[in-house]
């Protein structure tokens, strides 16, 4: 059993332990836990990242809600610790369904085990890998001339050069990507490009993008699996690669922006592992919407009310996001990264990207 | 020129000559309750049921009705309306069913459902003129052993009855009775406009009578709730106090010309003592001694008003019958329980009251939870003298006074607390009185006149009180449900698999148990067997100290002592008292004993529990014993 491994355990035998010690003194069991919402996320200087502040909420067994929390909470622990004692490992999914057996302490579906495994690594420190849980869905892929070592199952680290010895779809990310797994070698890039869409993506692909610029290119699929965004951290701290993030212009995509820069709110804790504060945002901008003059859709009333709440998220509260957003609300228009096809195929490569880089001082 | 217009008045007065009240209502059907083809049928069943119920009622004989429909063509229904009531004399049967206006109560100031004779002859009328066919009325009185059956149509220019035919039959299985059968249009549809509804709603109020509903084939039974009649109601003289000055004046005028102005008033209304009518005289400054003719308008106007000045006897109530809130949740039990509804509000029958010299009196129910519909406004069951009122609900007085309630306070949704409320309520409103204001002839809705709406409301808000009272135990009680659930499912899960983790026993969980809940818990259960009541009361202590309880019990029998009690109660008087050993922190005991005070399951409510020695607070299943327990006693002493 490795170190972190063991560590884990030992972290989730000492909450137990307090929990069995509040039965014994005949004291209501309770467990405080960092507040999980975006009016308890603070700006930490030192790290240059997002994380929870100090206020805390209380589980309490006193109401029912508590007293269930608690019992999955044990439930989970005595999970990890057998399952790390018989040196396997399972995805959060599975542990959902091994839930389904756990009488009361099931859960009603798996978004609520997804939040307390993210719980047990919050209040022991640890990082749900050292539970040996591992979400199911793969890392995202990239493209561009970077050669990685990562170890196989079979335990030889193999060298892959996600430029050379890559199909189409490139070099995908897996979910483990810490240094036991994943390190790096030759670096023949400038600079890294985070894509949201899988569309935009492939068209930089098929364009050359990443070999006329020298940039890395990687797909966030969304909203960034934490493998992608700790993998873009990493290329950023260790190996100094700036990074931009291309996304679609509407209030969702500020939000992945505000993930893979700032730190997320559901897992602030770990924001100075996962979040580049010095990733800067290429579009598309509420401004590109109107000096492009791009195809646009109407802001729905949900687009609307997630501006509303950006406006009131302490991490765009700088000027450049309010302006964004007031923008935004303004033209009441949103678009989306193809947009720029409304020009040409080969436009967002050789017109918009060219030029929005070069404001950044990238091209 | 003058000339001229001489002519077109002499000419308008040749075209201006007496219609008869029978082409009158031809004319003007929707007075009378059939302006719609749906709406027909009700009115139609509704006129012969209500004569059914008060000839019983009179005659004192518990009703048996049997309403029959039957479509016979397309849109043209038969109707017949059977009953057990005291027969009708040959002589006066046309006279009942085929001429308007005529009835036995027209005259009299008392509680009636049929009050200006226009009911049933209208629905003959009704039946004529939408069918062409002619009515059949067979009908039996005590004294004969034959029954008379006639076939009748009605002459509206006359308001008379055209006999077709007339003939003597046997009638044997029927003692005594009367049965109408008619023809007339109509459409037949389900829901709250329906016959159906309208019977239903007639048995809930009418526990006493039994209602048979035989509809294309299909027989609905609604069975009698109680044998109890409800008490004979009493002819009254008017009450003077808002009685309209018009009425008085010609009351005045029609006077026994011996009298004085005093014995006027003393013959003339009702609770008006010599004392009390020389004090109003005296009041207005109008000789007592005066001929009632001989008054002025003016005098008149002043001994009404000098009646406010003077204290006068509320109206004798003995001519109004309300049903009393025994029967009315027995009628609502009755009907209703398939919806099985969590909470019967005890419903209140308010003192009588006055409104223009009419006495009134106002009864109201509500039944909460359970089955009942959720979404939606709260259903309203209105009645008037103990018939169900189906239309015109958004002009009656009862739906006025329900949405000048903000029930949100009590418990049910209200958008913005005005408005009908919304929740899985019934609302039952009866309006009692020997004269009930109705806003037209067809008798569907009740003015709003404000003594009457005053009253609903009070009527509303008293069950409404005990609606909020219920739904707030209920809400500590599912509070206490769920730490029941945290301290008996969770919390020794939550010590097993602690436990397990550290490698240690179980710990022990009393005081943890009681610290969340915090609470005594008394829980009463009720078994029934060979007509005993069975009861058993566990006290939990779930507090985390020790405590000496009391526990008192009113007795929930009359005379018989309880049986089999255990442990021993302290004193056995007017309550049955305990006085329990130290409970410790999740101790428990336990009371049983048996007794039989002759009530069905149905009737008996659950028993109130009082104890002494904790808060009311942190005492769930039991009231805490009030400070004025030995008064409350000494009351129930009283009664």
């Amino acid at each position: 059993m490795e170190k972190r491994h063991n560590d884990a355990v030992k972290s989730l035998e000492d909450i137990a332990e307090r929990f069995y010690d509040q039965l014994e003194k005949g004291e209501i069991p309770e467990m405080k836990i960092s507040t999980r919402s975006k009016n308890n996320i603070v700006f930490n200087k030192k790290m240059g990242v997002w994380k929870y502040g100090r206020s805390k909420s209380s589980r309490s067994a006193k109401k029912l809600k508590g007293a269930r929390m608690i019992l999955r909470t044990l439930y989970m622990m005595d999970f990890i610790r057998d399952m790390i004692g018989d040196e396997k490992s399972s995805t959060l999914r599975e542990m959902y369904y091994i839930s389904e057996g756990w009488d009361k302490a099931k859960f009603g579906d798996q978004s609520e085990s997804d939040r307390l495994a993210e719980d047990m690594e919050i209040v022991t420190d640890c990082l749900r890998e050292d539970f040996k849980l591992r979400p199911e869905e793969d890392g995202a892929r990239l493209i561009g001339d970077i050669t990685i070592k990562e170890r196989t199952r079979k335990g030889d680290i193999r060298e892959i050069n996600c430029r050379d010895d890559v199909g189409d779809s490139g070099y995908t990310i897996p979910y483990n990507v810490e240094e036991d797994k994943v390190n790096f070698g030759d670096l023949g890039v400038d600079f890294l490009i985070a894509i949201e869409t899988g569309g935009m993506f492939d068209r930089l692909v098929e364009n050359g993008f990443d070999e006329t610029a020298n940039a890395l290119l990687v797909h966030l699929k969304g909203q960034p699996a934490r493998s992608t965004r700790r993998m873009i951290k990493r290329l950023n701290e260790e190996e100094g690669l700036p990074v931009v993030v291309f996304l679609d212009g509407d209030p969702w995509s500020f939000r992945i922006f505000a993930s893979v820069a700032y730190g997320a709110i559901n897992s602030a804790h770990l924001s100075e592992f996962l979040a580049t504060p010095t990733a800067e945002y290429v579009g598309i901008t509420a401004s590109d919407i109107l000096n492009y003059d791009l195809p646009t859709d109407k802001l729905s009333k949900n687009d609307k009310k997630a501006l509303e709440q950006e406006l009131e998220d302490p991490r765009f509260n700088t000027r450049f996001w309010k302006d964004e957003i007031e923008t935004m609300l303004e033209i009441n228009k949103k678009a989306e990264q193809q947009a720029l096809a409304k020009y040409g195929l080969d436009y967002v490569t050789d017109t918009y990207l060219p030029e929005k880089l070069g404001e950044l001082g990238f091209f | 020129m003058g000339c001229h217009v001489d002519s077109i008045a002499e000419k308008l007065a040749e075209k201006q000559k007496e219609i008869s009240i029978g082409e009158f209502f031809e004319r003007n059907k929707h007075i009378l309750g059939f302006d719609s083809l749906t709406k027909s049928l009700v009115t139609a069943v509704k006129e012969g049921v209500d004569n059914s119920l008060d000839a019983c009622e009179e005659a004192n004989i518990l009703p048996e009705i049997v309403v029959e429909l039957e479509e016979v063509d397309d849109r043209e229904y038969r109707i017949s309306v059977e009953d057990n009531g005291p027969g009708i004399v040959k002589r006066k049967i046309s006279d009942v069913f085929a001429k308007l206006l005529y009835g036995s109560r027209f005259h009299d100031v008392r509680q009636s459902r049929g009050q200006q004779g226009i009911g049933v002859s209208a629905v003959v009328m009704y039946g004529q003129l939408s069918t062409g066919r002619t009515t059949v009325i067979r009908s039996k009185v005590k004294e004969k052993d034959y029954a008379v059956e006639m076939e009748i149509t009605m002459d509206t220019k006359k308001n008379k009855a055209d006999i077709i035919s007339e003939e003597v039959v046997l009638w044997d299985e029927k003692e005594h009775g009367t049965r109408f059968e008619t023809t007339i249009k109509g459409l037949l549809r389900s829901g709250d406009h329906s016959v159906f509804e309208y019977l239903k709603n007639t048995a809930i109020v009418n526990p006493h009578a039994r209602i048979v509903f035989n509809c294309d084939g299909d027989t609905t039974v609604f069975k009698r709730a109680t044998d109890q009649l409800p008490p004979p109601t009493l002819s009254v003289k008017p009450h003077i106090e808002g009685i309209e000055l018009g009425t008085f004046v010609k009351m005045a005028k029609e006077c026994d010309r011996r009298r004085k102005v005093s014995s006027f008033l003393v013959n003339g209304f009702s609770r008006i003592s010599y004392r009390t009518a020389r004090e109003i005289c005296e009041a207005a400054g109008v000789d007592e001694k005066k001929k009632p003719e001989e008054l002025s308008l003016a005098e008149c106007k002043k001994l009404l008003k000098a009646t406010k000045k003077v204290k006068i006897m509320a109206p004798k109530t003995d001519c109004l019958s309300p049903i009393r809130s025994m029967l009315i949740k027995k009628g609502l039990k009755n009907v209703l329980k398939g919806y099985r509804p969590e909470f019967y509000a005890p419903p209140t029958t308010r003192e009588p009251c006055v409104y223009s010299g009419n006495p009134f009196q106002v009864e109201v129910g509500l039944v909460y939870g359970g089955d009942l519909p959720s979404d939606g406004a709260v259903k309203v069951l209105r009645f008037a003298n103990r018939v169900p009122l189906l239309y015109k609900k958004s002009g009656c007085a009862t739906t006025t006074a329900i949405k000048n309630i903000d029930w949100r306070i009590y418990g049910l949704d209200q958008r913005g607390g005005r408005g009908m409320p919304s929740g899985p309520a019934i609302i039952l409103i009866h309006v009692a009185s020997t004269r009930v204001p109705f806003t037209s002839e067809a008798k569907d809705a009740i003015a709003d006149i404000p003594e009457v709406v005053d009253e609903i409301e009070r009527g509303l808000r008293e069950c409404a009180r005990h609606m909020r009272t219920h739904l707030n135990k209920e809400k500590r009680r599912k509070k206490v449900s769920r730490k029941f659930m945290i301290v008996k499912d969770i919390l020794p899960m939550i010590a097993e698999k602690s436990a397990v983790i550290v490698g240690k026993d179980p710990p022990s969980l009393d005081k943890v148990m009681t610290k969340i809940m915090g609470v005594v818990y008394v829980e009463s259960s009720y078994q029934w067997n060979n007509g005993h009541c069975h009861v058993s009361i566990d006290v939990n202590n779930y507090t985390p100290r020790k405590r000496k309880l009391k526990v008192y019990l009113e007795k929930p029998y009359p005379d018989n002592v309880a049986m089999d009690t255990m442990p021993e109660p302290r004193t056995d008087g007017e309550y049955l008292e305990w006085h329990l050993e130290t409970l410790k922190p999740s101790g428990l005991q336990q009371i049983n004993f048996k007794f039989d005070n002759g009530l069905e399951k149905e009737d008996m409510d659950g028993l109130e529990i009082y104890i002494e020695g904790i808060k009311g607070t942190s005492l769930i299943g039991a009231e805490p014993l009030p400070d004025d327990w030995d008064v409350e006693m000494a009351e129930i002493e009283k009664e």
